[in-house]
């Protein structure tokens, strides 16, 4: 049995209904009870429709969430009994990379300063020089097939594929053995998203990385993920792995969402207005 | 024999910018018959949404500059109308739907008076849209285009269409307003529909049940489609017809069985083998290399030809021009006979 990365266990969330000028909301539900456990090295795919929880559960394990109830556990520590310091720490070795490569980078950095911040935030963990950060800024680039000669160059300057390079290369400076990958294709074209997919598999072969794969594109998941979860209004409707999952889907929903996926194929009644 | 529905012919569009001309249209040809859904794919800045926004004049000139050709609306060219003239055709004989059903309906407004309006002003033009008589005073003629539009909700298949009329955008879910613009599309009747990316802010199981109804709606309507979308696996769902678009250039057009059954240029299997399906191994993803040519100084020849892996010198000597391959099936391409061979063999 392979080692756990990620461990959540019975998580859920709680957002509290409101009371105001315009009438009381209800209290909403975020996360059911969710648990899975991710395992080091693999790619671990979560897929469900907008406002099913996805990001809930993504922000929660960044802690940038609370979960109400339930525990995540990173490599064994649980999230919530971390002091600021070693919630810090473990953060160094958690990384995301998110859906739109155009808001996510500051337009006013160079991309050496983008890629270098993480090192400054995590000084203390890692200790490198001035020196040191800029040849490991190139190094990374490097890593993501881009150049020395794109350091000192502005976000703007770059295509949405390039860009995405560009987070990918930030996430890994700071050494992360998990990187949370949010919807990371899917503001781009089909051509780049299947360059940044085979970046994706080339660096977890090569540095061994763990990936939670957060999408709502069934076919990409299907490529790139060895187990699957899906998520419906907070709760894990079934997971597995993926190939159980798409060859003999067992719930409702997963028949439901597989059978929506628009495949490239010739479709079978194909005499229409001829 | 009757003119086509649509008939676009060698349209070329420059685009004026702060450093030069960008010749974003080259040469576009497309024919849309009623009762056909044509989707035109391909990678963003290849010119999908400005061809449909040109069949809509939808864009402004300038910055847009028409340089030659024509966009034959049943036999009347839309380039040659007054702005004035060209109102009236919106809504009424071109209806479009566009990406984002958030920003394309107004919050202040409720759903009822934004479908009202579209219904009164398309009677306007044509009395037969409302189910009232020609002489009808204003209030009767409201009355039946309320009428008309809690029909048209129901339709699309918004659940107690009459009532919702009250609501207001913001108590309505993404795939609901998507729901609404479509009822905006159709209420007046159109023949030709335009729809941009109709799909891409929503989930996989609201598209597939709004391409469902697009398709249902072109029989109810008897309308031409033009669908315009990124995505490869709507065309194969939904579409008839597929013409796919590199750099301002319709580089492959034509039955959906053939175009994805069996793709004979360099693009169009690029594209194709660029999205992950059943078989593909990890890793094995085969991606296309670089990206859209930038147009005001664009490569010379075939447009494509810097990204193709089958490109020769003789490429860049010209833009190759469509040769048919079969039923309908036309493919720009001068190595047309040995991609076909590769096809079939």
């Amino acid at each position: 049995m392979a080692e756990i990365m990620l461990e959540i266990d019975n998580v859920s969330k709680i957002y509290p209904g409101r009371r105001g000028i315009f009438g009381a909301s209800p209290e909403v539900h975020a996360l059911k009870n969710v648990s899975l456990s991710v395992r080091k090295g693999e790619s671990f795919g979560l897929v469900g429709e907008s406002g099913s929880g996805k990001t809930t559960l993504t922000r929660s394990i960044l802690h940038l969430e609370t979960p109400t109830s339930g525990s995540i556990r990173v490599q064994g520590q649980d999230l919530g009994k971390l002091s600021d310091v070693e919630l810090r720490r473990l953060r160094a070795r958690v990384q995301i990379v998110f859906q739109d490569p155009y808001a996510s980078l500051n337009p006013r950095m160079s991309v050496h300063d983008i890629v270098t911040e993480p090192l400054l935030i995590h000084h203390e963990t890692l200790g490198l020089t001035r020196k040191q950060r800029s040849d490991r800024a190139a190094e990374l680039l490097s890593l993501v097939g881009m150049g020395p000669q794109h350091l000192h160059r502005y976000p703007h300057e770059f295509s949405g594929g390039q860009r995405q390079r560009i987070c990918i290369a930030r996430a890994l400076a700071s050494g992360p053995e998990l990187l949370l990958l949010d919807e990371p294709t899917s503001a781009l074209d089909v051509s780049v998203q299947a360059q940044v997919l085979n970046l994706l598999c080339d660096l977890q072969d090569r540095l061994g990385l763990t990936y939670f794969f957060i999408s709502h594109d069934l076919a990409v998941v299907r490529y790139l993920c060895d187990r699957v979860a899906l998520i419906n209004r907070g709760e894990i409707v079934e997971q597995g792995d993926c190939s159980d999952i798409f060859d003999a889907p067992k719930s409702e929903y997963a028949r439901m969402l597989i059978g929506a996926m628009p495949e490239v194929k010739v479709p079978a009644n194909t005499g229409r207005g001829g | 024999m009757t003119a086509p529905l649509l008939s676009i012919q060698n349209l070329h569009l420059k685009m004026s910018s702060f450093d030069g001309r960008a010749h974003v249209l080259n040469g576009i040809n497309l024919t849309v018959n009623r009762g056909e859904i044509w989707g035109l794919v391909g990678e963003s800045g290849c010119g999908k949404s400005l061809t449909g926004l040109s069949i809509s004049r939808l864009q402004p000139t300038p910055p847009a500059h028409y340089v030659a050709g024509e966009i034959l609306l049943e036999g009347q060219d839309l380039l040659k109308l007054s702005q004035a003239q060209m109102q009236r055709l919106r809504g009424k004989r071109i209806g479009m739907i566009f990406q984002d059903p958030t920003t394309n309906l107004n919050p202040a407004f409720r759903i009822g008076e934004q479908l009202v309006d579209v219904a009164l002003a398309a009677a306007e033009h044509d009395a037969g849209v409302l189910d009232c008589p020609p002489n009808a005073g204003r209030r009767a003629r409201r009355i039946a285009a309320r009428k008309l539009a809690g029909d048209m909700l129901a339709r699309v298949g918004i659940p107690n269409a009459q009532a919702r009329l009250d609501s207001y955008p913001h108590q309505f879910s993404g795939g609901m307003r998507q729901r609404v613009l479509i009822a905006m599309a159709l209420i007046g009747r159109p023949d030709l529909l335009i729809a941009d990316e109709p799909t891409t802010a929503l989930d996989v199981s609201v598209q597939a049940q709004i391409l469902e109804l697009i398709k249902n709606s072109v029989n109810d309507f008897d309308m031409g489609v033009v669908l315009i979308t990124h995505n490869l696996g709507v065309v194969a769902q939904t579409c008839s017809h597929v013409a796919v678009m590199y750099a301002g250039n319709i580089v492959e057009s034509g039955p959906v069985a053939a175009v994805i059954g069996s793709p004979v240029h360099p693009y169009t299997r690029a594209l194709m083998s660029a999205i992950p399906t059943r078989e593909t191994k990890r890793g094995m993803l085969r991606g296309l290399a670089g990206s859209v040519p930038n147009l005001i100084v664009p490569p010379p020849g075939c447009r494509f030809a810097p990204r193709c892996q089958f490109a020769l010198p003789a490429c860049t000597a010209a833009m190759p021009a469509a040769v048919p391959v079969g039923n309908d099936h036309a493919v720009a391409c001068i190595r047309v006979a040995e991609m076909e061979a590769l096809v079939h063999g």
